[in-house]
């Protein structure tokens, strides 16, 4: 059954399009699911994208061009070299511009016709319910689980959608919370996963073109909720697996003891999420471990006194193929199974490309015994900027 | 009656990179309870400490989530297919 989003009141809805306007929209036009009406319900809708990267790219183009009347586009992050490989919306030219503003041009210069306002700031508890406020869809295209989080539980309080996906290496989900019957995403998940247990997509990779696939059906899903057409992902999963090329659909069930819209709320006003999650801000990207540790500059200093250090290398073979420090290459999954191939007599000092991964491997370790053992803080990155700038970072 | 475990990406590399498993099993916890005695890694991405199915790990027997059906002791029969759907918060903005 269709569901349609009640466009928020407040402003005048338009009544009609420009001739221009029905040039540009003459393919929607023509086809009776959406025509005129339709076409000025897309018009009148105002839509929220919560993060202009991966899934943001594609959204963001399609219902800027799909004519959405009032795009509104938060994002505190900067355009970066390794966002181009997916992140469509921006050109080269772009890096070191702010995102929400790099998207904003290029969506105005695809059409100019429509309202797109930038908040280039981080979403918070303190701001989410009065940016939601004046939108009636929510789209999530956020990267991590505090902000996940907190968008869901805006969106119920606020009673309105939230169009959900997500992405990792080369599997996603896809689905639409938030609507007065249908699940939400703490019915599907009420707890996010300790900070360091999940990789993100800057440690486990993401094939570009996939967020480009999922971030489509969240524009798709986003538009039939405007249309009131056709069969929406409510209360449905959607799985995507781009190797397999594979759609996989589970069921979603509303928990009727779910603690933001079950039918008894323990949560009924926005929290710190970064605690829920277990994340504290700054310290987030950092290791999940306490460990000790050695700088680059001690570690080349060391080597170049000959000290007897053995490099461990807790990377994957293809990683140690784009730039190794000649380590012994032992991938952090199968430490367990090959710790014996290690002497804990020698002095070992264990890296990867960040300096997180390593610190699980360090604290493994030491938990088995080993004593003399270092974690080198900061990983190749630090390295590069340290010590050798000839080895790439990535 | 062999039933089939999907292992979904995040936690293949705990599985020797296998996608899925096929195991005899009569109930999904015994299914589980197999994969985790083969891939001992996975063990503690997938249970907490005291044996319990972590929170952010949600499990199915084709399309249903188990958590309504009978949890653990959900029965399988043969052609099922487990699926391990664990959390993924992967937008790269």
């Amino acid at each position: 059954m269709a569901t349609t989003v009640q466009p928020q009141t407040g402003t005048k809805p338009a009544a009609g399009l420009s001739n221009e306007e029905i040039l540009r929209y003459s393919r929607h036009l023509i086809m009776p699911e959406v025509g005129m009406e339709g076409q000025l319900k897309l018009k009148n809708a105002k839509v929220l994208l919560i993060g202009t990267g991966g899934l943001g790219a594609p959204l963001g183009l399609y219902l800027a061009a799909a004519g959405v009347g009032k795009l509104g586009l938060v994002d505190f992050d900067v355009v970066d070299f390794t966002n181009l490989q997916r992140q469509v919306t921006f050109g080269t030219s772009d890096v070191g511009k702010p995102k929400s503003e790099a998207a904003r041009a290029r969506l105005a210069n695809l059409n100019p016709d429509i309202q797109i306002q930038s908040f280039e700031t981080q979403l918070t508890s303190a701001n989410a319910l009065e940016l939601f406020k004046d939108f009636d869809v929510i789209v999530d295209g956020t990267d991590n689980f505090p902000t996940r989080y907190l968008v869901n539980d805006a969106c119920i309080l606020l009673k309105k959608p939230n169009v959900y996906g997500s992405i990792f290496r080369f599997e996603g989900q896809a689905t639409v919370f938030g609507m007065p019957d249908g699940p939400c995403y703490r019915c599907l998940y009420p707890e996010p996963p300790p900070p360091g247990l999940v990789p993100s997509c800057a440690e486990g990779g993401v094939l570009g073109v996939l967020p480009g696939i999922v971030g489509s059906i969240q524009a798709m899903e986003t538009i039939k909720l405007i249309l009131g057409r056709g069969d929406n992902l409510i209360g449905r999963l959607l799985l995507f697996d781009a190797l397999g090329m594979k759609f996989r659909e589970l069921k979603l069930r509303k928990n009727p003891n779910c603690p933001v819209c079950g039918t008894h709320p323990t949560i009924t006003k926005l929290i710190d999420y970064y605690e829920f999650c277990g994340v504290r801000g700054e310290e987030a990207p950092g290791p999940t471990v306490q460990v000790p540790e050695i700088t680059p500059r001690e570690l080349k200093a060391r080597l170049d006194r000959g000290d007897d250090l053995f490099i461990l290398d807790v990377r994957e073979p293809h990683e140690y193929q784009i730039c190794n420090l000649k380590g012994h290459l032992l991938p952090l999954g199968e430490l367990t199974r090959r710790v014996h191939e290690l002497d804990s007599s020698r002095e070992i000092v264990a890296h990867c490309r960040s300096g997180k991964r390593s610190a699980e491997a360090v604290d493994f370790l030491r938990k088995a015994g080993f004593r003399k053992i270092l974690n080198l803080k900061g990983g190749i990155l630090a390295w590069s900027d340290e010590v050798d700038p000839s080895v790439p970072k990535y | 009656m062999p039933v089939k475990v999907m292992i979904p990406s995040p936690l293949r590399p705990y599985a020797g990179k296998r996608d899925s498993a096929e195991f005899n099993a009569h109930t999904v916890g015994e299914a589980l309870g197999h994969l985790t005695s083969e891939f001992g890694d996975l063990r503690k991405h997938l249970f907490t400490e005291d044996g319990k199915l972590r929170s952010f790990v949600n499990v199915y027997v084709n399309d249903e989530d188990i958590r309504y059906l009978a949890k653990e002791k959900t029965p399988t029969k043969d052609g099922d297919t487990i699926s391990i759907i664990p959390s993924i918060a992967g937008g790269c903005i």
